[in-house]
């Protein structure tokens, strides 16, 4: 159990420290980077916890596609840090609150623990011993929580068409490649095979 | 004392052993495909490739490997320190990190976990920060523009390529590589495995293998013509090597991944004496090879596409096939259309 401890204090302590680096790195490029250093932390924990489907899930869907996009973002983004700085403090009644909120959640998730130590058992559904925990999920997600799941899926959806709707311009007199048009054309509606006598061109008939 | 040893130290120093011995495996493997590869595609050049360097140029990979190391490091003034080293660093160890849950023979795998595929198909997520941090950090106007194709380029085609590891594992039922394995080990041999139930699938990994990559006829992010050397315009020597050693590790993974997914990994193709005497690992190493092959032939024989082109066949023509396919293959695992077919037959 050493090493287990040992490793959890390292994922844990990298994962707090660079989540603390996320806000105070002067590069928002930096601080994307440290976000995805926190992530693949988290990761880690899920491992320790038995919860590799989770992990891995957390590093594909967060790491693999969600992060790259506020990198690209930020990297595209051409912002004066400077003068990005001296708002910091007008936001600070803000973040003290979301802060605060955040903070009076864990101590309500982890003092339920700690003041009746039956209430995770009771609200987790146990996991079977013999399946993976894959399978346990599916087992839970698409049974149980289905109706959640699907209005989860419905919502991302709405989400995405909305994102679309809001860019998407439809441009006039832009020249666009017709993919069925190009490979339906033969050469008879191409090309046009006339025979030249030498000296006399094509003359007037075209 | 002696407790602690044999219930930490020494399973730490098999696995670092196992490790250790992948990772030889792996680069004196690499060393020869990058060989084959130029070898190919000279042969289709009608020139003669590398042929200098020790018999037949067998030697010139060590020598170019020599070479990137002895030459001077630079590092451009305006580029951001930091990532610019880091970004090469990250692109090569996560490639060569995929290979610790590929098993190459019946519990011949250094970490035989139960979610393989995922972790691969993670790693394989995490490989276009090597080349965004390489481009950005280069402070310089081709990477940066590399940089975002890539971006672009390689999470388009991985939506695609998790489809087609969807129907795998739908057919397979389960995330673990050997298991897949197993699941293809029919007494009908080659014609059981996956490449002919998921043909469609099967053609779609490659092609999106080939995207996910960043190999020809997809290497727009190093699109010479274009963008001189794409996102490593500014590197040079060892810093250059590791990206170019990540990215043939990563096709390496790929034909890897293609071998356990639709070929029957280990397997012998035809499942009778002599040929189950032949080890799994040289099935295997021959299945990887073959894909290499063609994947050397694409380069050699596909001209480049269009960057919309790129766009095009990933999100319009790909995604909604192998969508379809996952119905397709699901709702057939789910009503037995094939029961007493080739699916039943193990």
């Amino acid at each position: 159990m050493i090493v287990a401890a040992l490793f959890f204090y390292l994922f844990a302590g990298l994962c707090v420290a660079s989540a603390f680096m996320v806000i105070a790195a002067r590069n928002p490029v930096h601080s994307v980077l440290y976000l995805i250093l926190a992530f693949v932390n988290a990761a880690g924990l899920f491992v320790m916890m038995g919860a590799e489907f989770l992990a891995m899930i957390l590093i594909v869907v967060y790491v693999g596609a969600v992060a790259v996009l506020f990198l690209f973002v930020v990297m595209m983004l051409d912002v004066d840090f400077s003068q990005l700085k001296q708002g910091v403090l007008q936001y600070l009644p803000i973040g003290m609150l979301i802060g605060g909120i955040f903070l009076a959640e864990l101590l309500l998730v982890v003092g339920s623990w700690a003041i009746g130590p039956g209430i995770p058992q009771a609200i987790v559904a146990k996991i079977p011993a013999k399946i993976s925990n894959t399978e346990a999920i599916g087992l839970v997600l698409y049974t149980r929580y289905a109706y959640f799941f699907e209005a989860a899926g419905i919502i991302l959806l709405v989400a995405m068409i909305g994102a679309i709707v809001l860019t998407l311009r439809h441009k006039e007199r832009v020249r666009r490649q017709h993919i069925p048009t190009q490979v339906t054309r033969n050469p008879k509606l191409a090309i046009e095979i006339l025979k030249v006598r030498s000296g006399q061109g094509l003359g007037s008939n075209t | 004392m002696l407790d602690f040893f044999w219930t930490y130290l020494w399973p730490l120093i098999i696995i670092l052993a196992e490790s250790v011995l992948m990772l030889v495996c792996v680069l004196v493997v690499l060393a020869y495909l990058i060989y084959a590869d130029r070898k190919i595609w000279a042969a289709v050049q009608l020139r003669r490739g590398p042929n200098v360097v020790g018999p037949w140029g067998l030697f010139q990979s060590f020598a170019d490997m020599l070479k990137f190391c002895l030459k001077e490091p630079t590092i451009p003034s305006s580029a951001n320190k930091g990532i610019y080293v880091l970004a090469p660093l990250v692109a090569s160890l996560l490639a060569l990190s995929a290979w610790a849950v590929i098993p190459v023979n019946t519990n011949w795998v250094v970490a035989d976990i139960n979610v393989g595929v995922l972790y691969i198909f993670a790693i394989s997520s995490l490989m276009v920060y090597g080349i965004i941090m390489g481009g950005w950090a280069s402070n310089s106007k081709y990477p940066f523009l590399a940089a975002l194709r890539s971006a672009a380029q390689m999470v388009s085609y991985e939506v695609s390529i998790g489809f087609v590891i969807i129907t795998v594992l739908l057919c397979a039922g389960s995330l673990n590589l050997s298991a897949i394995v197993q699941a293809q080990d029919t007494r009908y041999g080659a014609l059981g495995w996956y490449w002919l139930p998921l043909f469609p699938m099967f053609v779609i990994f490659f092609v999106s293998a080939l995207a996910e990559t960043n190999r020809p006829p997809f290497d727009l992010v190093e699109a010479e013509s274009e963008l001189v050397a794409g996102f490593m315009v500014e590197y040079g020597s060892t810093l250059y090597m590791l990206f170019m050693l990540g990215e043939y590790v990563a096709i390496m993974t790929m034909c890897a991944m293609a071998t356990i997914f639709f070929m029957g990994g280990w397997l012998s193709p035809i499942p009778y004496p002599p040929f189950t005497w032949v080890p799994g690992v040289i099935w295997f190493f021959l299945k990887g090879l073959f894909f290499f092959f063609l994947i050397a032939m694409a380069k050699a024989m596909v001209p480049r596409y269009r960057y919309d082109q790129l766009m095009r066949l990933g999100w319009k023509v790909f995604l909604p096939i192998s969508l379809a396919m996952v119905f397709i293959v699901a709702f057939v695992l789910q009503y037995g259309v094939l029961q007493n077919g080739l699916l039943a037959a193990k």
